[in-house]
This record gives C-alpha cells, structure tokens and sequence, in this order.
C-alpha cells in the first residue's frame, strides 16, 4: 500500500529509495525486495529474521561479549571493552556495519549511522547471506542448537549471576579465569555426540539441582574419607581398564574436568559446563570464517546488482554499495605494510564468484579440474551444496581452482627453525597448483592449528595427579608462557597436580615434561 | 515474517558491569599510574580524565596455543612476483629468535602495556580514593541541628494538599464493603429490570407484585446508598511528615595564598597546582561545600577563583592581613554555628618582620577556636630542602608555626619543593585519620 502511495507521488522510478537516510519504512520495502531476490531467484533457505537497529555505543557492548546480547559477566569482557572503545574513540578501528548471531529467529544488529545504500547492504549480507549459512551448513547444524542458544545464554546469565550472590564474585571469578583458560580445549572434535538441546539441558540443571537439594544430608560429609592407599603395582590389564572406565584419552579437558575433577562443587562443576557450551557454540564458526564470509558477501553482492537490474536501485546506491563491497573484499598483497594474512572475505568470495563462473563459462582446465560441476550452469545447485557440506579446510582443497590461484598468485613458504633460510614450496604455476592448494586447505584446518592436548591417565584412587599428553605435530612447541599459566589453571581446577607431557605425534618420542608439582618447588 | 526492531532508546551500558569488574581486577596497577600521573601534569588536565596504559601483568588470558617459532611450518601468502619453486629466502638477521619476545601472544595483541581510557569520574575516584576531610562534622555542633522533613506514616488529621489518596480509597472501599453498600451496578441492574417490566403493556398479577417488590428493594437501596456514602470523612488519610535532625554538613574552606614579590614563579605555580587540586577534591567530595580565596601581599583581599590562580600582583608580604581578612569574612558570611570552617595556607614563609608575632596571636586567639582544620604549607626551594629537612629549622613563620602547631591538634604543616611531593602530602594532609581524636 505504502509503495502506491509512493509510487503515486513519484511515478517516474520505482527505486526502493531515493535520500540516504533511512527510515523503517524504506527498511521495510527494501526488506521485501531483497527477500523477493534471495528466495525465488537464488533459492535461500532461512531462518525467519528479527532486524534490530542499534547505537554505536550498543555496538561496542556487543562487541565485547563475542557479539552475543546476553552473556554473564566477567572481566575479560570489560577489558575487551575497554580496548575497542579506545581504538574506536582514537579512530583506528571503525565500527563493523552489523553483528548477527546464529540463532532462530536471526538476530543481525544494524548500525543506525548507516545509510541506506549499506542498511541494504547490510540486511542482504547478514539477514540472507549468514542467515542462510547458518542454518544449512552441516557444521551448525550439527554443533549448534539455534532455537536454544537465546534461552541458555539467558539461563547462563542468571546462573552466573546467582553463583556470584551465593558464592561471591571473587571465587566465581576464580573459576571462569581458569574455565576460560581451557576453552579451546573444552570442545568436541571428532566425536559426534547426541543432537544437543539446550532447552533440555536446562530442565536437566533444575532437577539435578533439586534432587540434590532434596537428598542433601550433612551427615555425609563427616564420613571420613578414604585415604589414598593405591597398591604399588599395576598390571597393564587394570590400567586398561581404568581408562576404559574413564573413557580415556579424551580430548575435551574441560569436559573431564567437569566430571570428574574430585576437588570442584557442583555450581563450579555447572559455571565450566556453561563455558564449554559456549565454547562448542562458536566452534563452528572457527572453522568457516572464509565459507560463511564469502557466502554473505557473494549473496549481498548478486542481490544488490540484481535489484539494480530490476530497477529498484539506483546507480548512486549500487555504487556506494560496491565502493564498501571492494573495500571489504581487499587483499593487499604479502609484502605490503597492510598485510595480514589472507582476507576471508577476499578469498570467499572470489571462490564463490569462481564457482559460478566454472559452472556458467568454464575452460578446459575447469573441465579438467573440476570435471563434475563445470559447464553444469545451475551455480545455484552447486553453491548451495558447497555451503551446506563443507568447511573451510574441504571447501579450498575441493574448489580452489587453478586460476584463483594464479589470479592471488598464491606461494607457499616453508619454514623449518633447523634451517637458515626459508624454502619456496610452490608458486601459481602447473607444478605448485596440488601443493599450494593442499597446504592453503591445511592452514585452515582447526585440528592442525589449535595444539592437541589430551588426557591420557589419572589414578583417581592413588596419587590423583592429571596427565595430560601434548602430541607436538612437526615441532610445534606450545607457546612457553601461556603454557605454564594454563596448567597452573588446570591444577586449580583439578586440585591436584598436573603432569603435562610433550611426545612427537609420530615418534611418539618424549619432547618435554611439565609439572605442577616441580613448579612448587622452584618458587 | 521479519521483525525491526529499534534498539537504540534500550539502556546502552551494557558493558558497565564488565568494565567495572576490570578496573577492579586491575586496580592496583592503574593506581599506580594514576598517582603518577599527577607528578609531571597540571591539574587541570588531569582532571579531565585520562588514557592509562597498565602493565597486561593479571589481565592476560592464557590459552594454549602453538608457538610463532619452532618447528616446521608453511604458509601460504599471496601477491608473488618473483619467487620460484624451489628458492631460497635468508632468515631475518634475528632468525627464529626474532619473535620469540611476542611467544605468548594472545589473539595477536601480547603487548606489554595494555592501553584505554578511563573517564573523568573513574579516574577522580581512583585519585582521591581514600581522602576525607578531616572532622566534617563539628563537635560542638552536634546538637544544633538542621531539619529536615521525613516522611512518617499517616495521619487522620492535616491539610488538604497532604490527602493520601490511595491510603484513603483503601479505607473508603473497606467501610463500603464492611457496611455492605450497594454497588452501582446492582442498582442499575434492578433499575433496568424495573423499566424492562414497566414497558409491558399488560402485565400478569404476578409480574404486578413482583414489580411492587422490585420498586421497593430499589428505594431500599438507594437509602441505603445514601446512609452509606462513597467517601467519609473518617475515610481519609494524610500523609505525616516529621522533622528529623540533621548534622550540621555546611562547610567552608578558606584557600590563602602569599602573591607577593617574594614568591616567584615557580613557588606560586607549586602552591597553585596544591590549591588546584584541593579544590578538584573539594568539588568532588562535597556537594555543599563553599571556597573562599584570599590572596595577600601587604595587603588581603578576596577574589574569585580565576583571579587567585591565574592574575599576577606585586608588593610585600604581610601574612597577619589575610588571617584578618579571613576573620573577617567568617563574621560576616560564615557564623560558626552554621559552618564548618577549614582553611589552607600557602606561603614562602617570608614574612614582614615582627608580623609573624602578630599571626600567632590571631590564631592562638581567633582563627584556631573557629577552624575545624588548618592546613600550612610552605613552598620551598628545591637547594633549600636538604637545609630544611629538620622540622626545627625553617624561616620565621615556619618557626613561629610550629607553636602554633604543637598547640593545637587540629593545625597542620607540611613543606612541598617540588612538583612531585604535592600529591604525598595533599594525601598526607587529608588521608582519612581514624586516630584523628
């Protein structure tokens, strides 16, 4: 209705907007545009969407919390705070556009500076582009629960919150300090474990909190404990078995911590099962920056061109909308002071774009390389294949084409610290193609680059000390401070002391020993 | 179907509680850095808050992560123009080493210094933390009181502009129910059933005495409704308010300062910036708190803040005036039974010969009854300090104080020679004293 009106005052265009500020009006009818476009023509599948405008200021507070609207408190949040609101006040850094989080309905966040050329910009990129992502990519939908994770946040605030009225906020501190410390290694990798619920696990909480409110006997406590009276030797045969038992080795610290650490209460026990939650919530997202960014970008991209085309935006909007699609998808070259690192959204979406053009126009060494999907013309189809089962490891050693690779005129370094001079492993050319494409997809790889600890053994009857085993992949030593803070957290967490153990992953050869009991000493 | 939401009237310090636990995780250290702040800047800019970089020691997150050296690695970069498979590119001069000083990075920012703004109000906090002036509250004041109207519960007598209207209808709507007064709407219930039978053209004999009956329960009613009114007199409540006392809080600071040809540049810039800074306190701590300046040569005189520390004057150097100009606007604006009076000296200690008899007097007689706290600071040079570490020596008026000081409990003095011993003894001076008695 409103568009008649509008059209009826203004009859000669029928652009969805005309001046640069906006107005929810404008949103709105813009909104539907872009909607029209990513469903029926690309074919998105998405979560409904819940658009919200905020204030920079709001920005920087999302900012701090990984971006998410609910989230307990603690000081490393602040910090973070802090931090980017210096930058921001000092104008180094300028303010992402939107902030969306994984969850149904799909809450993006947009800046009310923001024209309208960019809120379009915006609304295609996140509430089409992530939306979709997220909701079809194998890797979400298998770690992550988006209708709960609103609710569990919620449920994590007040837990927090409460443990901090019952407990204090010292010791609350206490145990998120040493519960953050661990998150990276608070996550399932491989294992694939029964489709999670969160809201299920939150009933779960309130009864096993109530049952034990109810069963609660102090008398309990003045059993005497049984003293440690492990026998001296033990047979291989129960060995075996005690890991067995315990399910070792087990990658997840945090998880074995939180079940079977002998020293920790049960809220503690909860606050690091809330941490390793969340941890498990952005785990995917680790591992499909370039996927999820060149997905957003290609969708915002081919909506805003598409609607040029139909004639609902102007040539003005399309080219603000450009000017910051090529400021965001730029890629400096290696030795140039801006460098750092490959940019995802770049590579994404070049990758993207290179799909559709092997699909539509390919050349014989697209017919070659990729001999399934070129010339097959529905680039739609193949998309959305790629974005519902890859990550960014498989997707680059399965896409990368040839001439991706000479257009960024990729090489790889190698770098061995035996060796005085670094050595050139290949460049764009017939001989490197293989080589530059299978170590770009490993350096992408989250299993390779975050380190491999794990437990290995406890004697939770005898001595109770925590071993914990480092497989150091081609040397790769742990960075030195960070390493001895974090297990002084483990042992905090454990109660009891520490053995950390380096071995090379295919030797298996004994690199170094750590432990917190040797640490005591020296101090 | 989409939603907008407009989020931007929504509270937006989110973060607060975040940041403040920050400030307390890392408090110490900016402590630290915010009492040395002060030695090497005017007061002025640091009142207007400050970006403080700490020390990342107790604010780091660890995480384990793998090394930047060590090892064998490869990484793949973009942009070649030159190499070719199989070159050989020399090791930076460092070699490995070379970042083994940001080992233990977290996300790539391993600073040593963490660096962020605090705002004016945090920063403030943190530098007066601790400070209260001295005996706010006047012994001998204690009893003479000021008022102030508390409420207290309610009243069955008052003026009408005190009706408590909820308190009131409370009890209007209890008397109604208790003495069981017919609701409007039963009334107009039978009044509608009235006229719904009146209306009938013939009416049965039963309808007849029915509607009898009816006519008659109404004129009950309605003398009952009048027996019976909404709102009585007894119904209604005022609100009561009491006087309670208050503690005389009303206090007044006299700021005094010698200008004269002795002090130069640097003493009057170092008495200055003690004066800048107490008053920054002053405003901070106290919301009803006065400030008097008086700046003396051979001659007193009040002034207002702008002229007492940025306008230049020449002559000698009476002290005994300002102490009389003080006394002197004591009795007129500041009668003792009202305010609190504290005074600040700033001087060189040079003084009119003789003049210094004439000071002690006037305190040991008029000012010292009258101060709550008395604070003296004499500007030194820096040659002079080592001469005058002793607290005997000194010149004339520094001696002559000190009979004053040991006289009296509540005088203070302290010596300040450079701009880094301002901020110790401004503490010094006003730190909160339990032993104060």
């Amino acid at each position: 209705m409103t568009t008649k009106t509008r059209a009826a005052r203004k009859p000669k265009t029928n652009y969805l907007f005309e001046d640069s500020d906006w107005n929810f009006d404008t949103m709105h009818r813009t909104y539907d545009a872009i909607q029209d476009v990513a469903l029926n023509d690309l074919g998105l599948d998405i979560y409904p969407n819940q658009i919200e405008i905020i204030s920079s200021e709001q920005m920087l507070d999302a900012y701090a919390s990984h971006g998410m609207p609910l989230m307990y408190r603690h000081w490393a949040f602040g910090k973070r705070f802090v931090r980017e609101e210096q930058m921001y006040r000092k104008g180094y850094t300028g303010l992402a556009y939107e902030i969306v989080i994984n969850s149904n309905p799909c809450i993006s966040y947009n800046m009310e500076e923001n024209t309208m050329a960019i809120q379009t910009l915006v609304m295609a990129h996140a509430a089409f582009g992530h939306n979709h992502f997220f909701k079809n990519n194998y890797l979400f939908q298998q770690w992550t629960d988006a209708d709960g994770i609103l609710d569990y946040l919620d449920f994590a605030k007040t837990y927090v919150t409460k443990c901090e009225e019952r407990h204090g906020y010292d010791a609350v501190e206490e145990i998120l300090d040493s519960a953050h410390a661990l998150m990276d290694q608070g996550v399932f990798r491989y294992r694939r474990r029964p489709k999670l619920n969160l809201r299920e696990q939150l009933r779960r909480e309130r009864e096993r909190q109530e049952y034990e409110d109810r069963t609660f006997n102090d008398l309990w406590r003045t059993l005497p404990k049984c003293g440690p009276e492990g026998k001296e030797t033990k047979t291989d045969e129960e060995l075996a078995q005690r890991k067995q038992r315990l399910k070792l080795p087990e990658e997840n610290l945090l998880y074995f911590i939180e079940k079977n650490s002998p020293v920790l209460e049960p809220w503690q026990r909860e606050i690091l099962r809330i941490v390793r939650n969340i941890s498990q919530y952005f785990y995917p997202q680790k591992q499909t920056k370039v996927m999820n960014e060149g997905c957003a970008t290609f969708v915002h991209h081919y909506i805003a061109n598409e609607l040029n085309v139909r004639g609902q935006l102007s040539e003005g909007a399309l080219l603000e909308i450009l000017h910051s699609h090529s400021n965001v998808i730029y890629q400096p070259p290696f030795d140039h002071p801006h460098y750092s690192g490959l940019n995802p959204y770049a590579l994404g979406f070049a990758m993207m774009q290179d799909i559709k053009r092997i699909c539509t126009e390919p050349t014989d060494e697209d017919r070659e390389w990729f001999p399934e999907i070129a010339g097959c013309d529905d680039w739609r189809k193949v998309l959305k294949d790629a974005w519902a089962n890859y990550r960014d490891e498989s997707f680059i050693r399965q896409f990368l084409s040839p001439r991706l690779i000479r257009e960024f005129k990729l090489f790889v370094l190698g770098d061995d610290t035996e060796d005085t001079h670094y050595t050139v492993g290949g460049i764009h050319d017939e001989r490197g193609y293989q080589r530059v494409r299978e170590s770009l997809a490993r350096s992408y790889d989250i299993g390779l680059i975050e380190p491999d600890v794990q437990v290995v053994d406890v004697d939770l009857k005898g001595d109770r000390m925590l071993k914990l085993r480092h497989n150091i992949r081609d040397g790769v030593p742990l960075a030195r401070r960070n390493r001895d803070e974090v297990m002084r957290h483990v042992r905090h967490l454990w109660g009891y002391d520490v053995l950390l153990t380096g071995a090379d992953s295919e030797s298996g050869e004994k690199r170094y020993e750590l432990s917190t009991a040797d640490k005591k000493e020296k101090d | 179907m989409t939603h907008f939401i407009d989020r931007r009237l929504n509270p937006k310090d989110k973060s607060l509680g975040n940041r403040q636990r920050f400030l307390k995780r890392a408090r110490a250290q900016i402590k630290e850095v915010v009492s040395r702040s002060i030695k090497d800047r005017n007061v002025t800019d640091v009142a207007s808050g400050e970006t403080i970089s700490i020390p990342t020691k107790g604010i780091g997150e660890p995480r384990l992560r793998n090394s930047r050296t060590g090892g064998r690695r490869e990484r793949v970069f973009t942009g070649n123009r030159e190499f070719q498979t199989g070159d050989r590119i020399a090791k930076p001069p460092q070699g490995g080493e070379g970042g083994a000083s940001k080992e233990g990075s977290n996300e790539g920012q391993g600073e040593d210094e963490f660096q962020f703004a605090l705002t004016r109000d945090e920063f403030l906090e943190l530098f007066f933390e601790d400070l209260e002036l001295p005996d706010l509250i006047k012994t001998s004041l204690k009893e003479i009181q000021a008022y102030k109207w508390r409420r207290a519960g309610f009243t069955a007598a008052g003026v009408p502009c005190n009706i408590n209207v909820p308190r009131t209808m409370r009890n209007s709507l209890g008397r109604r129910l208790a003495l069981n007064r017919p609701r409007t709407y039963q009334v107009e219930a039978l009044e509608a059933e009235i006229e719904a039978l009146e209306a009938k053209d013939h009416l049965t004999t039963f309808e007849h005495s029915h509607l009898d009956e009816l006519k008659e329960q109404l004129a009950r009613m309605e003398r009952k409704r009048k027996a019976v009114p909404y709102l009585d007199p007894v119904d209604i409540r005022y609100s009561h308010f009491q006087p309670r006392p208050e503690p005389n809080t009303n206090a007044v600071m006299f700021c005094l300062m010698d200008v004269s040809g002795s002090m130069g540049e640097r003493e009057k810039d170092l008495a200055k910036r003690f004066f800048m800074l107490l008053h920054l306190f002053l405003q901070r701590r106290y919301d009803r708190i006065e400030v008097v300046f008086i700046r003396h040569t051979h001659e007193a005189q009040e002034v207002d803040e702008e002229t007492f520390f940025y306008s230049r004057e020449t002559g000698g150097t009476v002290v005994s005036t300002a102490l009389v100009e003080m006394l002197k606007v004591v009795r007129e604006r500041y009668p003792t039974q009202d305010w609190n009076i504290y005074a600040a000296q700033a001087s060189d200690g040079e003084n009119y010969r003789g003049d210094s008899e004439k000071c002690i007097e006037l305190l040991n007689q008029e000012l010292m009854p009258l101060c709550q706290y008395y604070a003296y600071i004499e500007i030194l040079d820096e040659r002079e300090t080592e001469l005058f570490q002793d607290s005997d020596s000194g010149a004339a008026l520094w001696r002559s104080y000190r009979t004053v000081g040991e006289a009296w409990p509540n005088f203070a003095m302290k010596r300040i020679a450079k701009p880094g011993d301002i901020y110790p003894v401004f503490r010094e001076l006003f730190a909160k004293q339990e032993q104060s008695k």
